[in-house]
């Protein structure tokens, strides 16, 4: 095993592609010369050269769809966001290209494309800046939406999002690129479309991912000295939805919570629990809660954006009412 | 011309005679794009025929739908390409295999020169099972990548970086192919076809930007879409190569797209060309056109490559009996087409779910 940080681990399975498969190629505003607006592409440049680490200027629509193009001729596309608040500008191209060419042409064309970078909050960048997309894309069919929290994970899943067929849109985050865990030294792939229980237990689902991940986590320790004890399940992909995993949970906790960047109105947030009432229904003793952003723009202020983020002490609150607790 | 033209009240119609293409200097290269000897010669009269039978095949095959449209048997949107056919047909005619045609919602005309059958074309517009796209895509998305279409696209400008992407691809991979992108005089003041064309010029890729200027966006003149209404002026921003020409002559709108593709295939030099082209419908079959002036329609019938492809024949000494047995094949073409159409099933209901994923299709 090898520690590594998880822009380190992004960057090995970059690499590993990269020398596997020729027709891997990354993308993006500063992906090159400047290795890389957070380091993940750093040392690619030097590597592989400026035909498979192309550097474009600030134009997230031309290169998305320029990355479509390609995919459809049959090479595997990673298309970096610096931030996927930027992606916005692209969304045409994911929405009505990406995820409908091979549907509008009746199965004529594959595309084997990566969209990737930092997604949600990070600290102090006002409305713009801070915004969760998993809602917007996995709003539609066509892609794939994956959302990673450690180096295992992101280093085992980016691999599996350039190999697989079909459009991913893979979420990172930008305050936990520096975040160390432990990488396997041979080589791995995980599924998509698994999730991982993060921490066993038995009386609280907490379901979660991305950058709600150390923060149900935060909130599970809280918890266990009140004696109530979660088990916190990252979802890591978030469509196709990890259904089995939720409903295994769900049934012998009966409670849940969810912890996750993003807004409340609609959603996978709201997904997540439209599914829980309705596939178990008859095992819920208590109405499933949300622990989100607050339904109002990010504001730049640090004490105003804490309060709008979700916290530990937050999630500990709804882990208290769903389990009838009061102190 | 002037360099840059302010005067948004008169649209500056270059004639044929003048060839504009001419006077519009090439971004990179310095030098004048294009021919200025007007129609090519030195071609039989079988070349001529044919590129006629093609336009003629298209237009009979949008009168065909147009009058299906009315009886109820097409629904959605359809958009005719009647007046336009000489550039999908010029087009189709100098392609190499591998070479690449991507379009706009305004697409029955490329496929069907492009060699689709036209059965599974007019399927396509029915909604049924043996369309051209199975029933997934209807009038605006066509699709035939074996025949070199990559595709109708609907969302204006959309359709450029991704082409862009496709020339990305063969410099990548050294196929060779050029990749040719339609996009009408509508689309080039939308954010994407900028973003296209300026990494098609940086990165010196092998395409070439065919804006069909066919005068009204929708509804909207040129005149109230552009302070400009020379499109290539942009070109030399782009560092394009660029030529522009009034379409009415098949045969030398062949040529000079032709000469415009070899440039970007050997040459590193892709292009942004202007053609002057006219739809005689509206915009859509719900669109009467009455925006438009009966004399500028005049005006313009009188250029239609089709009408000047069949003088030219009638000049080399093709009967018109002759004539009348290529429209005849063509009707009955286009009559079975029609009779396919109508008589082919529906698609299956489990279609509908088909198609997203790669593994829908394992």
């Amino acid at each position: 095993m090898a520690t590594l940080q998880i822009r380190e681990a992004l960057r090995a399975a970059l690499d590993e592609e990269m020398a596997r498969d020729e027709r891997v190629f990354v993308i993006g505003e500063e992906v090159g010369h400047y290795d890389g607006a957070y380091k993940v592409t750093e040392g690619l440049l030097a590597k592989y050269g400026e035909r498979r680490v192309v550097d474009t200027p600030i134009a997230e629509a031309g290169f998305a769809g320029v990355g479509i193009g390609a995919a459809m001729c049959g090479l595997r596309p990673v298309v970096e966001f610096m931030t996927f608040n930027f992606s916005a500008v692209a969304f045409d191209q994911i929405l009505n290209n990406a995820a409908k060419l091979r549907q509008i042409s009746n199965g004529q064309y594959t595309l084997p494309i990566v969209f990737r970078g930092p997604n949600a909050a990070a600290h102090m960048l006002s409305s713009t800046h801070s915004q969760a997309f998993e809602s917007f894309y996995c709003g539609f069919p066509g892609v794939k939406v994956v959302s990673i929290a450690t180096p295992y994970d992101g280093k085992g899943l980016l691999k599996a999002a350039i190999r697989d067929e079909n459009p991913v849109i893979f979420f990172e985050s930008e305050v936990m690129y520096s975040v160390k865990g432990e990488v396997p030294e041979d080589e791995y792939v995980i599924p998509i479309g698994e999730a991982d229980i993060k921490r066993p237990g038995s009386q609280i689902t907490v379901i979660t991912w991305g950058q709600g991940v150390p923060v149900a986590l935060a909130a599970a320790e809280l918890a266990a000295k009140e004696n109530l004890d979660c088990e916190v399940i990252d979802l890591r992909t978030l469509r196709p939805l990890d259904d089995d995993a939720v409903l295994t949970s769900v049934r012998k906790t009966n409670r849940c919570v969810l912890v996750y960047h993003g807004w409340p109105y609609g959603g996978t947030g709201a997904e997540v629990s439209d599914r829980i009432q309705r596939l178990a229904f008859d095992h819920l003793d208590a109405p499933v809660l949300r622990v989100c952003y607050e339904d109002v723009n990010m504001p730049y202020a640090e004490n105003l954006e804490k309060l709008v983020i979700p916290s530990p002490e937050r999630a500990l609150e709804a882990f208290r009412e769903v389990a009838y607790r009061s102190y | 011309m002037d360099a840059v033209s302010r005067d948004t009240a008169v649209q500056k119609e270059p004639s044929a005679e003048a060839e504009p293409g001419a006077e519009t200097s090439a971004a990179g290269a310095g030098e004048a794009t294009g021919s200025s000897t007007g129609p090519s010669t030195g071609l039989g009269i079988g070349e001529l025929r044919h590129l006629y039978t093609q336009m003629l095949r298209i237009r009979r095959f949008e009168e065909t739908a147009a009058r299906a449209y009315t009886r109820g048997k097409i629904s959605g949107f359809l958009h005719l390409y009647i007046g336009q056919e000489a550039i999908a047909v010029a087009t189709a005619d100098l392609l190499k295999p591998g070479d690449r045609v991507v379009t706009t919602y305004r697409d029955h005309g490329f496929a069907i020169a492009l060699g689709c059958d036209s059965g599974a074309c007019m399927a396509e517009l029915f909604g049924k099972k043996t369309g051209l796209v199975g029933g997934n895509g209807g009038s605006m998305h066509f699709f035939a990548k074996d025949k070199g279409l990559w595709g109708g696209y609907a969302i204006v400008g959309s359709h450029v970086p991704v082409a862009a992407g496709h020339a990305f691809a063969s410099k990548y991979s050294g196929d060779g192919a050029v990749t040719l992108c339609f996009l009408g005089e509508g689309a080039m003041h939308i954010g994407a076809t900028a973003e296209g064309l300026n990494l098609a010029g940086l990165w010196r890729l092998p395409i070439v930007f065919v804006i069909e200027n066919n005068k009204y966006a929708m509804g909207t003149p040129l005149s109230r879409q552009s302070p400009i209404d020379d499109l290539t002026l942009r070109a030399p921003g782009y560092a394009l190569d660029s030529d522009r020409w009034i379409v009415s002559d098949v045969l030398e709108t062949r040529a000079r797209l032709a000469a415009l593709v070899d440039r970007a295939r050997n040459e590193q030099r892709p292009a942004l060309v202007e053609l002057l082209t006219y739809r005689f419908r509206g915009h859509s079959m719900s669109d009467p056109g009455k925006y438009r002036t009966k004399d500028e329609i005049e005006e313009w019938r009188a250029r239609d490559p089709l009408h000047r492809a069949e003088e030219g024949l009638k000049a080399a000494g093709l009967g018109e009996d002759e004539l009348a047995a290529i429209d005849d094949a063509i009707v009955q073409e286009m009559d079975a087409a029609e009779a396919f159409a109508d008589e082919s099933p529906v698609p299956d209901p489990e279609h509908r779910f088909k198609n997203h994923y790669v593994e829908d299709d394992r």
